[in-house]
């Protein structure tokens, strides 16, 4: 049994949301601001981040396909999830989210990246051989026209999409946030701020991600960065993490000020049991620091080298800040007695169910993923243009 | 726009058509036909709940054997704990009383439920720290647990423990 201080009721004790549960915000949070990101050359234009682009839209899809995964593991009947589907209760924001996600997964993403990938998809169908060779026939659906009205039409359905999954990804995340900011018996989650800033946070997340991403993912290419690519993206990255950071704040802010009846309890826990990973990891090395390293590439003319070790530690440190802001969250929402009188602890164990490496693998799963991924349709510009003399020479 | 150009786009758009047909007719096989009857659960799940044999004797059909254990409780503090409360659900047993008996209880695992000291409980509720106050001893060595208080200490405070 944990151990917990002053008053407790019985069903405080012992948390009932643990580690997986912060692993699932924080996936889809990756997805929703890797999603973002991709928008930003599709939809806005941005011609600068497009290497990413690709990248971006595989591991929104790595990411998504984990992200149901620690929920499925904190069921006790993971089978019966699937109900939701059908008979789902309308009145249950976790049941209309099955919606939500398929919605994304199915209509926006699968089909985003199968329209975009369409012409390699068709090129590699007809230029690879063997289990291959069957995998891309299927995907290209029986269709061979890649001429470029057929690519042409690709490329506005495509935007369409696009501009659906922008709401779409807000949509999935925010619902993230509202499943924890409505609930009203809980004042650490309470707030209609919640959605706003768990968006805010995916955004910065699945922007960092991908930029690490896609820097390491160069580095084993050995392969040049590009860096106005990474520059553009790191700016973004600065300027969403300037909003969230701002939002984070006027909750806290707003919270000390209006100083309700929850707040010394909350104030106390902040101090106490959460310091470490609020205070240290969630507000000093994952927000401020990264802030002000990219406000330093931003004022200061840096060399290349420079800036890509600038952007490898903020990154780092921002993805570590958005977790512990998924833990602060989660977890920290469950440390105190609705009482305000008693704290408990959370202990987590390492090959529970539940337990720590669980959550490393489940970390883990998207990166494999992505790595089949991006072996099956390959995001480089430099290999499509291999394919392309590979696909002309088969013609031939 | 020629349709040939199309085409592809309406064979992806024909393989969603056909996911959502499937889902429907597999939600229609599913979906059991009373879903929904009264409210969001299943309509037939009344009947087959109501149809089940009862568990439960009751406190009342208990008394009318076992009147001389009742009124050694009616004088001690559990006296308005039903007897499957501890014994659990003895319908069967109240129906063939020689064919089925009651099975023998673990007093250290069946009083800590109750009697495990936790701070959600009232201070005036008896309650111990099991490990610290009996070292394993199973309860009913002291305790008799139709009277719990023991006798030594009931005689010193009159039949009464405060």
């Amino acid at each position: 049994m944990p151990t917990f201080e002053g008053f407790m009721y019985p069903n405080e004790i012992e948390l009932q949301w643990s580690v997986l549960i912060v692993l699932y915000p924080f996936l889809t949070g990756l997805v929703a601001g890797a999603f973002i990101l991709a928008s930003l050359e599709r939809v806005f234009r941005v011609e600068a981040v497009k290497p990413t682009y690709r990248l971006a839209l595989l591991t929104a899809l790595a990411f998504l396909l984990v992200a149901p995964l620690p929920l499925q593991l904190h069921l006790g009947h993971p089978e019966r999830s699937l109900e939701m589907y059908l008979t789902p209760h309308r009145s249950s924001a976790m049941a209309m989210f099955g919606f939500v996600y398929l919605w994304y997964l199915m209509a926006v993403l699968v089909l985003e990246i199968w329209l975009d990938y369409r012409r390699d998809i068709v090129m590699l169908a007809q230029s690879s051989t063997g289990w291959r060779r069957l995998l891309y026939r299927v995907l290209t659906l029986g269709s061979y026209n890649i001429s470029e009205a057929a690519l042409d039409l690709d490329n506005r359905v495509g935007w369409i999409i696009t501009v659906i999954g922008i709401p779409s990804a807000f949509l999935l995340h925010g619902y993230v946030g509202f499943i924890f900011g409505s609930i009203k018996a809980n004042p650490w989650w309470s707030t209609p701020l919640m959605p706003v800033v768990f968006l805010f946070s995916a955004m910065v997340s699945g922007i960092a991600a991908v930029m690490l991403i896609y820097m390491v993912v160069s580095r084993i290419r050995r392969t040049p960065i590009d860096m106005r690519c990474v520059d553009a993206v790191a700016k973004y990255l600065f300027y969403t993490f300037i909003i969230d950071f701002t939002l984070e704040m006027l909750d806290l802010i707003h919270r000390i000020y209006e100083s309700d009846e929850s707040f010394r309890s909350l104030d106390f826990m902040v101090h106490t049991r959460l310091f470490l990973s609020q205070v240290i990891l969630q507000i000093l090395l994952g927000t401020v620091t990264p802030i002000l390293l990219l406000a330093v590439t931003q004022v200061f003319k840096l060399s290349e080298a420079v800036r890509k070790r600038i952007y490898s530690l903020a990154g780092s440190l921002t993805l570590i800040g958005i977790l512990a802001m998924r833990w602060n969250v989660v977890i920290g929402g469950q440390l105190f007695s609705k009482s305000f009188l008693g704290y408990t602890t959370y202990k987590m164990g390492l090959w529970a169910r539940e337990g720590l490496a669980t959550a490393i693998v489940l970390m883990l799963l998207p990166i494999f993923i992505l790595w089949v991924l991006v072996k099956i349709l390959p995001p480089w510009p430099e290999k499509e243009k291999g394919l392309l003399s590979h696909a002309a020479s088969a013609g031939d | 726009m020629k349709f040939k150009d199309a085409e592809h786009l309406l064979r992806m758009a024909f393989l969603f058509v056909a996911g959502l047909i499937v889902f429907v007719l597999l939600r229609n096989a599913l979906v059991p036909r009373s879903f929904g009857q009264y409210g969001h659960y299943r309509g037939d799940a009344l009947g087959e709940i109501k149809a089940r044999p009862v568990a439960y004797a009751g406190h009342g059909t208990c008394e009318t054997c076992h009147s001389d254990v009742l009124e050694v409780k009616d004088k001690g503090k559990h006296t308005h704990v039903a007897c499957e409360s501890c014994h659990g659900p003895l319908a069967k047993h109240a129906d063939d009383p020689t064919a089925v008996q009651p099975e023998k209880l673990d007093t250290r695992v069946l009083c800590v439920r109750c009697h495990e000291a936790n701070s959600a409980k009232p201070k005036s509720f008896p309650q111990v720290v099991s490990a610290d106050h009996s070292a394993g001893l199973a309860c009913n060595e002291c305790h008799k647990p139709h009277t719990p208080v023991i006798e030594a200490e009931a005689k010193a405070t009159g039949g009464k423990k405060k």
